[in-house]
């Protein structure tokens, strides 16, 4: 081979090498867009809600109510059979198989939302009112285009006649879209259309309060210590490795510590985000500590000196003057470390916070979900409402860690100085 | 209730440090003396004093008080009783008793469990009405001896400065606190594991079926008994099974990891390198719950269609699908340690080879890898543990399926998917399904515990070669 080819076949090795490095960032950030897009296309749908306008005849005496009920008494009250009467006048029917067919393109709730209408607007008793019912998952998934309508009708699970209802009904324009506001404000539910992220959202915001609380404070003063007390010995050195190796122990591991101490040896209730705060909090120590340190060592030692020279003790040369230096670097930490806590699931699983929650959560010790743990539950379930759902789940639990990262890095790029 | 405790023993020690404070400054005013120690910390120091003793105590009572009572009311209904409870059946009617003082009881109510609920009570109103009094008392007392010795005390800053050193040093504890109980809840259950299951039946056998275990008496079992559970309980096709899939990972982390990492920190203009490294470091702070969402609902059916194109049977929970998307989760780990480390190699070893005539490809190749392996080697060894480490995605892509299998199409089992199904929802104590979690548990922490330690010894090692 002559010099100049050697040289030139060098040189493509030399390009091969570069695109090779070129193709893996390429590939690495197209994985990134394709999850977020897989997620967003298939989640957006599940902000919105397919509802059915029906026609309700609110007649006081057929529904054997007084003139000016109060809320007690209407709730009190029961509208089965009006609200059947009424969900049948939305098409001609022939039997009670047709029937069926009918009652079933409505959500299984209707008359708690006729109900609900009624207590809210009081005007319209004696009246007849439109009112937007929510309409089964299936409806609602053909609504939004997902449902496979071309197959044989022993294979899907809306039948000829229910889509024979609803064509009528987009004709008439009866069938609407709008904002679903059941996603933000419901707890789970056995029904797709009627689920939403309320006692998760609830449930996850408990169990970061907790872990807040117990691992800020105990991971500033252990770095404090570290950093500024800790004499170099045998003791120091135990405690170093171990905060080390503890970042690094797979998060399953502490659900294991969660469910054996704090379940099984000290009784604490289980499901709730009290528990699950605080095992966190012991997986997210050590995760804190590690940047903290990291930010309390970058304030230069001529802070310190200048302290000590004027005459202020160590604690107060620390706690006057490198502490409050060091206090973006440790916030910024602090707010990764907890958004990492926010999304972590199998911890969660093995202290029981998959139980089915139909309430929303109003204390840190009562039974709920968390969001991670929501996505793990609803991507179980068969239901093609669900998938939509458990995406949109993870759309807001992104966007929460999105904006905590945001919000982390641009504290640092706030406040930190720089000192050189 | 303890909250509210907590809080009025906040106001009452933030009163006792307005209050000392103002009593030094009275009394150096009075007499027209200095003190030693800046009024402030006669404050403090009066205050600390009244809250850290009632604080910790009232933080051990809330933590033991269940476990007493427990413990009360166990020993009411055995020693009340002729019958006889095995630890079962006692918990059981302990449970049921918490559940009828709450009020959520359901099945039926029988004689002693009505009586238990009502002692249930009655210990609660003691417990509450002893803590209150000995919490009032203690803070009395520390209150009025801490008070004592204010006005005669010089060194009021030395003591306060050594009361907050030893709160750090607690603090740090913490850490050492965190690792015993991961060790003895660990243990705990597993050592009742192995007096059940042989140690060497459990590490070396190769059947795992733990559902068909269903041995409540451990004393009870004939060898021939023996002999079926020890099949149920052998987890080599679990070890098989999650190195299986974190090899397929790291084929696919490693280079595309490793190859990024390489061109950002040699070849990559500021500008690119300061756009792509966060972007690549999204796919780690995505939650691993994500991925599996994902793994489960895109990759496993993409690969399944793919296959069946193609004629091959393709399990919709295949290693593959799980490996591969746990492949992508772990590139940024790989891409920004290997980016630290190639970046920590000095600039003179890449001018010297420049200065022989190589080009930047056989630079990085012949002296910056090689200078950079044990870092290098380190960072995948961080990632391996990682992966097998990892629960989620192959809870929900892997599959349950307990076989040992090299095919990545077939689907797998991993030492924590085990953990997740075995520990999910209602668990019976003290049966060996249980403890075999806990068993499965430590396996885990141990070997994620060595290969870190190997991994930070070649990136300390590393570390000091070079600086």
């Amino acid at each position: 081979m002559s010099k100049e080819e050697l040289l030139k076949k060098r040189y493509r090795a030399e390009k091969r090498f570069k695109f090779y490095g070129l193709t893996s960032v390429i590939l690495a950030i197209l994985f990134v867009l394709f999850l977020v897009n897989v997620i967003f296309s298939k989640g957006k749908g599940a902000f919105s809600r397919t509802t059915i306008s029906v026609e309700v005849d609110f007649n006081t005496e057929k529904l054997e109510l007084k003139n000016n009920p109060t809320n007690k008494e209407i709730q009190d009250t029961d509208f089965y059979d009006l609200s059947i009467e009424s969900l049948l006048n939305v098409y001609k029917t022939n039997g009670l198989k047709e029937e069926k067919d009918l009652i079933r393109i409505f959500s299984p709730d209707y008359e708690i939302e006729i109900k609900n209408f009624i207590i809210e607007n009081k005007g319209f008793l004696n009246k007849t009112a439109i009112i937007e019912l929510t309409a089964s998952d299936d409806i609602d998934q053909l609504n939004k285009g997902n449902y496979p309508r071309h197959l044989p009708e022993e294979r899907r699970r809306i039948s000829d006649f229910q889509l024979l209802i609803y064509d009528k009904l987009v004709e008439d324009n009866k069938i609407q879209k709008t904002f679903n506001t059941f996603l933000f404000t419901n707890g789970d539910s056995r029904d797709p259309e009627l689920a939403g992220v309320g006692g998760s959202l609830l449930g996850s915001f408990f169990t970061i309060i907790v872990t807040l609380l117990l691992s800020f404070p105990i991971a500033i003063l252990a770095s404090i210590y570290l950093e500024e007390f800790a004499p170099k010995n045998r003791i120091t050195d135990f405690i170093e490795i171990n905060i080390n190796n503890l970042a690094a122990v797979p998060s399953i591991v502490f659900g294991l510590l969660g469910l054996g101490i704090l379940l099984g040896t000290f009784d604490f209730p289980r499901s709730t985000p009290l528990v699950a705060g605080i095992t966190l909090a012991l997986m997210t120590l050590p995760r804190i500590i590690i940047p903290c340190r990291a930010s309390l060592k970058a304030v230069p030692p001529s802070i310190r000196e200048g302290a000590l020279a004027v005459g202020a003790s160590k604690v107060q040369s620390v706690t006057h003057h490198v502490v409050p230096l060091a206090i973006p670097g440790t916030l910024s930490g602090t707010i990764i470390g907890l958004a990492q806590a926010l999304g972590e699931t199998a911890p969660l699983i093995l202290i029981g916070m998959v139980a089915f929650v139909v309430d929303l959560p109003s204390s840190p010790v009562d039974p709920s979900a968390s969001l991670p743990v929501q996505v793990y539950l609803w991507s179980e379930q068969a239901e093609r409402g669900f998938v939509e759902k458990t995406s949109a789940t993870i759309m807001i639990l992104l966007t929460f860690l999105i904006t905590m990262n945001a919000f982390a890095v641009y504290l640092r790029q706030k406040f930190e100085r720089r000192w050189s | 209730m303890n909250l509210a405790i907590l809080l009025l023993i906040v106001l009452f020690s933030t009163s006792c440090f307005f209050f000392g404070r103002k009593k030094i400054i009275n009394i150096t005013a009075a007499n027209k003396i200095r003190m030693n120690a800046l009024p402030d910390y006669y404050g403090y120091y009066l205050a600390l004093w009244c809250a850290i003793p009632a604080v910790l105590i009232l933080a051990f009572w809330t933590v033991f008080e269940p476990t007493i009572i427990k413990a009360f009311i166990i020993n009411n209904i055995t020693s009340s009783n002729l019958k006889e409870f095995n630890s079962d059946e006692l918990n059981l009617i302990y449970q049921q008793i918490k559940a009828l003082y709450l009020g959520n009881f359901t099945g039926t109510l029988s004689e002693e469990i009505r009586r238990g609920a009502e002692n249930y009570k009655s210990f609660l109103s003691i417990a509450e009405g002893s803590k209150i009094v000995i919490l009032i008392s203690i803070v009395i007392v520390t209150t009025l001896y801490s008070y004592k010795k204010l006005i005669n005390n010089n060194k009021a800053r030395e003591d306060v400065e050594k009361i907050f050193k030893a709160v750090l040093f607690t603090c740090s504890l913490v850490a050492i606190l965190t690792t015993i109980g991961i060790i003895f809840s660990l243990l705990f259950e597993s050592i009742k594991f192995f007096t059940t299951i042989n140690i060497f039946d459990f590490l070396f056998g190769t059947s795992w079926s733990p559902q068909r275990a269903f041995v409540r008496d451990a004393s009870t079992i004939t060898p021939e008994e023996y002999n079926e559970l020890k099949d149920a309980f052998g987890s080599v096709p679990l070890f098989a099974g999650t190195a299986f899939i974190a090899f397929i990972a790291m084929i696919v982390a490693v280079p595309i990891g490793l190859f990024s990492g390489i061109y950002l920190a040699e070849y990559a203009s500021k500008k690119v390198r300061k756009y792509s490294k966060p972007i690549i470091e999204i796919l780690a702070g995505i939650p691993t719950v994500v991925y599996g969402f994902f793994a489960a609902l895109t990759v496993g059916p993409f690969f399944r269609e793919f296959g069946e194109r193609f004629g091959l049977e393709v399990s919709s929970e295949s290693a593959l699908a799980a490996g591969l998307v746990m492949g992508v989760m772990i590139i940024p780990y790989v891409s920004s340690l290997s980016d630290d480390v190639i970046n920590a190699v000095p600039q003179s070893l890449r001018d010297g080879s420049y200065a022989v005539g190589a080009t930047k490809s056989e630079t990085i190749k012949k002296v910056v890898i090689p200078a950079a392996l044990p870092g290098i080697v380190g960072s995948v060894l961080l990632a391996v543990s990682r992966a097998i480490g990892e629960t989620m995605i192959v809870v929900m892509a892997a599959g349950l399926a307990a076989r040992l299998t090299i095919n990545p199409l077939e689907s797998t089992t991993t030492i924590t998917t085990q953990i997740v199904m075995i520990l999910i929802g209602d668990q019976e104590f003290d049966s060996p399904k249980t403890q075999s979690a806990f068993a499965l548990g430590l396996t885990l922490f141990f070997a994620t515990l060595i290969l870190n330690y190997i991994a930070l010894r070649f990136v300390k090692k590393y570390r000091e070669k070079y600086e």
